[in-house]
């Protein structure tokens, strides 16, 4: 996380107007953490790699391959992963790549990983995720700055571990791209527009700055999230009740809230929790576990569902069996 | 028909957490109640979505003026 903290407080002096309780209520943050002006998606993932190497004393020779998840490069090109490989100290006969995912992106990670290591090519996987949508983020747009906020998560992926990966369920769908969007600044759009203009939530869409269709997002989550759970059972062979825990994407607490009593999930076995953090996107579901891990909400012998569902639109999910 | 548009406004209603539930009729122009907001639509939309089973979006309820117009909107899906 990087060190620069916003609370409510300070949001709240900028807008006065805004009953930022209510909101704080019901999206269920509270502070969330932001990237230094000159602190990169690739200066987090770096200090989060580092404190799992320190951690579970992880050799950074020991790595073959390593990806880092961001929809926030610290340039066009190269590739963020193979400027870390460097930093990192990790062998230069280890393949890097980044890859372009938001809210699914650690499930994808699991996808690609596992793959590599059924398949021999790969033995330890370093999965980075890293995300500055802050900086994507227009100063005046109240509600996705309460949200959102910066990150990065790091995980290794061996041929063993303290969890083996199920089998996955996996979705995409492109014509719901515009809904979660920053249009301009690659080669679509290159050049800024200053064009503003508002969307049917009330919310102002800027063409220069990261736009959310609130309401699209959450539909489509409503609609594929159920479904997404089913298939993972289905995949697996198991009933909703086998499942010991649940950690979904950390989108916002009402959203969650929502999507738990549509699943038909207990309370209790449902994680729901970003007060300090905020949703910082692809890392919310490895910050999420790491946290159960800690307080011992998940031990061996559970099995987990983990989900991914956002911009893309894209989603994913497996089961984890500790 | 009635019953339903009674049971529709009083779940309407509860989307509100500081209006009076009585304060919110058939004919309410919502949008002019105080607490409504942005945030207010998306649990009309979620309501929609998970007790009526209706995908309605940010721009269809932008079109409705009272409580009885989104019942409408949502009985129409």
């Amino acid at each position: 996380m990087p060190e620069r903290i916003v609370t409510n407080e300070e949001l709240v002096a900028e807008f006065p107007e805004w009953s930022v309780d209510k909101v704080a209520a019901k999206v269920g943050v509270y502070s969330r953490h932001l990237s230094a002006p000159d602190e990169t998606a690739g200066d987090m993932a770096e200090k989060a790699a580092r404190q799992l190497f320190e951690e579970y004393n992880v050799d950074p020779k020991s790595i073959d391959f390593l990806m880092l998840c961001t929809q926030s490069p610290d340039y066009f090109l190269p590739s963020t992963a193979c400027i870390l490989q460097n930093r990192l100290g990790i062998s230069t006969s280890a393949g890097a790549f980044d890859y372009n995912l938001g809210c699914s992106g650690c499930v994808y990670g699991l996808v690609v990983a596992k793959g590599l290591i059924e398949s021999g090519i790969a033995k330890n996987v370093l999965m980075l995720t890293a995300e500055t949508y802050q900086k994507y983020l227009h100063p005046s747009d109240k509600s996705n700055r309460s949200i959102f906020g910066d990150g990065a998560a790091a995980c290794l992926i061996s041929t063993e571990g303290i969890a083996e990966i199920g089998n996955f369920s996996l979705g995409t769908d492109g014509s719901g791209a515009e809904h979660l969007i920053v249009k301009t600044g690659a080669t679509r759009c290159k050049h800024s527009t200053g064009n503003v203009a508002e969307d049917a939530d009330g919310h102002k869409r800027f063409d220069d700055y990261l736009y959310m269709n609130g309401s699209a997002i959450f539909n489509f989550t409503l609609d594929a999230v159920p479904a997404m759970m089913k298939d993972i059972l289905l995949k697996n062979e198991m009933e909703r009740d086998d499942v010991d825990y649940f950690v979904f994407h950390q989108a916002n607490k009402f959203m969650l809230n929502t999507i738990r009593k549509v699943c038909v999930i207990p309370k209790d076995k449902f994680y729901v929790n970003l007060e300090e953090t905020g949703n910082t996107v692809s890392s919310t579901v490895m910050i999420a576990l790491k946290d159960c891990i800690d307080r011992g909400t998940i031990c061996p012998g559970m099995s987990v569902m983990i989900t991914g569902f956002g911009v893309g639109l894209s989603w994913g999910g497996t089961i984890l069996k500790f | 028909m009635n019953m339903e548009l009674n049971e529709f406004v009083a779940n309407f209603a509860e989307q509100f957490d500081d209006t009076d539930p009585a304060e919110i009729k058939a004919e309410t122009t919502f949008r002019e109640l105080e607490e409504w907001s942005s945030l207010v639509g998306m649990s009309v939309i979620a309501l929609a979505k998970t007790t009526y089973g209706k995908a309605i979006t940010g721009a269809e309820l932008k079109t409705c003026q009272t409580v009885e117009d989104v019942f409408n909107l949502i009985s129409n899906k």
